[in-house]
């Protein structure tokens, strides 16, 4: 961790809590920000900040989904919603179609490293499904043309 | 009917604070700071507004819970929105994030609340920025912080992001991921009114029903009860989605029948086809079919036909759905969401998914169905909090209506449709 984020742990997130242990959620989504995704010594210094225990904010870390703890992701993170609106709209043809571009499975990443494929539950976008989230970034109401254009721009 | 919570939706530029200011924004809170907070209550109970998360329970009355002693209390926004076929929040907090806003100050005044923090999930990034601009710009102009427009009220508000867990909707596996917790559910008794953030009052409400508070206070609560029936009375988003022609969210007045959103509003179903089943209110709601869409969309009349309002996101198939697969994705779901606290939950979702996932996949055998039901007895009413319930009020919703389908799916080894 550098300067900059422990000063921003400090400055920014901890004035919002009441305790130290409440700025973990956000001291972990702006380390995993940085570089995709959390290692072991990203949640030990983590841990030493906010007066934790590192098993505490592992646990935390492998219990909401967002977290990749110890699991590095490709530069474009495509994560494919598979659920009831999506899937009524098509979702599972999305997915295949992007395996078939991408030449990986879901749960894998690319070769060169810019790709990771991953299946979400609901991302409550419904009304525009099927919808697929790359990063930060919402891609809705989606067709095979799309997504191949959405993924000729990231290559 | 005039729209009051999705006037801006899709409008560009409205959710800057001079928007909203031109549109008479933030008078409501300027009106509620020279009330006594009681008055305030009291005027919310006359209402009638009910919860819009889901539960339904009357917010003026959850509001009179807090000890009014306490030195100090929360307000929490749960915009975590994770009821699959759900998107109403964010379209609020996209397009009027300041509704929401003033609502939570209105809020926080009527309960002595000095903080306050909004829940939103993690996915929402850009919901959660737009939030996080309308918040200073909301200091700029005075209507948040110190002092809040010369009345001696302080109020700051906090955007705290989950990151990936349907059970932070809960309201008190909620606190605890503000906390810093794992999200799962604290018991109750003491219910958050009394111990709740941090152990102190606090105050839960969903992003729809903050968002219909300044209305209230403007218009009055005689103009707020005389929309929809009169025991869950008020405007409603409810979100369309699947097999109709125009999905999207729609504010009509609560009691709209399910009929008239479908046909009416979203259009109807898809390429002229039949309709199979309704979702009523996410995906925790038992599903209904085209004998029940005269049912006015509100709680009771729900409740009254074995189903739920819920979140008032509506989920239409067409005859080409497969049952089968439609209950299979909602027990994955509810599986993957279980938090793993109590043993009914988590072990029984794995089993109902399991069990549903066989039957998909042409590997069911004969019992299955009986399996199932007997599962379901098993996790019903036995869990820590509404999660196993709601995997349960689903499946038993589709066997009820499609049990030949599970039936075929078994015997035939292939969808029936």
């Amino acid at each position: 961790m550098d300067e900059k984020t422990r000063r921003e742990i400090e400055g920014k997130i901890l004035p919002k809590y009441r305790t130290r242990r409440s700025a973990c959620m956000a001291s972990m989504q702006l380390v995993q920000r940085q570089k995709g995704y959390l290692t072991k010594e990203d949640m030990e210094e983590i841990a030493r900040l906010l007066d934790m225990e590192p098993v505490e904010v592992e646990a935390v870390g492998k219990f909401y989904t967002m977290y990749n703890v110890e699991r590095p992701v490709g530069r474009y993170h495509i994560q494919v919603c598979e659920n009831l609106s999506c899937s009524l709209m098509g979702g599972e043809h999305i997915l295949k179609h992007i395996e078939r571009l991408l030449g990986i499975k879901t749960g894998q990443t690319t070769g060169d490293k810019r790709f990771t494929l991953s299946v979400v539950q609901c991302l409550g976008s419904c009304g525009t499904a099927p919808v697929i989230q790359v990063n930060d970034d919402y891609y809705e109401n989606l067709t095979d043309k799309k997504v191949e254009e959405i993924l000729e721009r990231l290559k | 009917m005039e729209k009051v919570l999705l006037k801006n939706l899709g409008r560009e530029g409205a959710h800057t604070v001079d928007s909203y200011l031109s549109g008479g924004g933030y008078e409501a809170l300027r009106k509620a700071l020279g009330m006594e907070p009681e008055d305030i209550i009291q005027m919310v109970k006359d209402s009638g507004l009910r919860g819009r998360g889901g539960a339904g329970f009357p917010t003026g009355l959850k509001w009179s819970f807090i000890p009014k002693d306490a030195p100090e209390k929360y307000l929490c926004c749960n915009a975590d929105e994770g009821e699959p076929g759900t998107f109403k929040d964010r379209g609020i907090m996209e397009y009027d994030p300041h509704l929401l806003l003033e609502g939570m100050a209105i809020a926080s005044y009527a309960i002595g609340a000095h903080k306050a923090y909004i829940y939103i999930r993690g996915e929402f990034l850009f919901a959660a920025r737009r939030l996080q601009e309308a918040i200073l710009e909301a200091y700029e102009k005075g209507f948040l912080g110190e002092n809040i427009l010369g009345t001696g009220f302080s109020l700051d508000i906090y955007v705290h992001r989950g990151f990936g867990a349907y059970i932070c909707g809960e309201e008190t596996a909620l606190l605890e991921s503000i906390e810093g917790y794992r999200g799962q559910p604290r018991k109750k008794p003491p219910f958050p009114a009394l111990s709740g953030l941090y152990g102190k009052p606090t105050v839960i409400n969903n992003v729809e029903t903050l968002a219909c508070l300044p209305a209230i206070v403007n218009r009055g609560a005689e103009w707020f009860a005389s929309i929809g029936p009169e025991k869950s009375p008020g405007p409603k988003i409810f979100g369309v989605s699947g097999h109709v022609e125009r999905p999207g969210l729609y504010e009509l007045p609560m009691g709209t029948p399910l009929r008239e959103i479908v046909y009416e509003h979203a259009g109807g179903i898809r390429e002229g086809r039949r309709l199979k089943a309704v979702i009523p209110g996410g995906v925790s709601a038992p599903l209904l079919t085209e004998s029940e869409l005269h049912t006015p969309m509100d709680f009771d009349s729900l409740a009254k036909i074995g189903s739920m309002l819920g979140s008032g996101g509506v989920i239409v198939m067409d005859e080409t759905t497969c049952m089968v697969k439609t209950a299979y994705i909602i027990m994955r779901f509810f599986s993957h969401e279980s938090c793993g606290k109590c043993t009914p939950c988590r072990e029984g979702t794995t089993w109902l998914k399991k069990i549903v996932e066989r039957i998909e996949h042409g590997r069911g055998v004969p019992g299955d169905v009986e399996l199932l039901e007997s599962l379901c007895d098993n996790i019903f009413g036995r869990t820590f909090c509404p999660l196993g319930d709601g995997a349960v009020m689903a499946l038993r919703g589709v066997l009820k209506n499609f049990r030949e389908e599970f039936q075929y799916h078994i015997e035939h080894k292939r969808c029936m449709v």
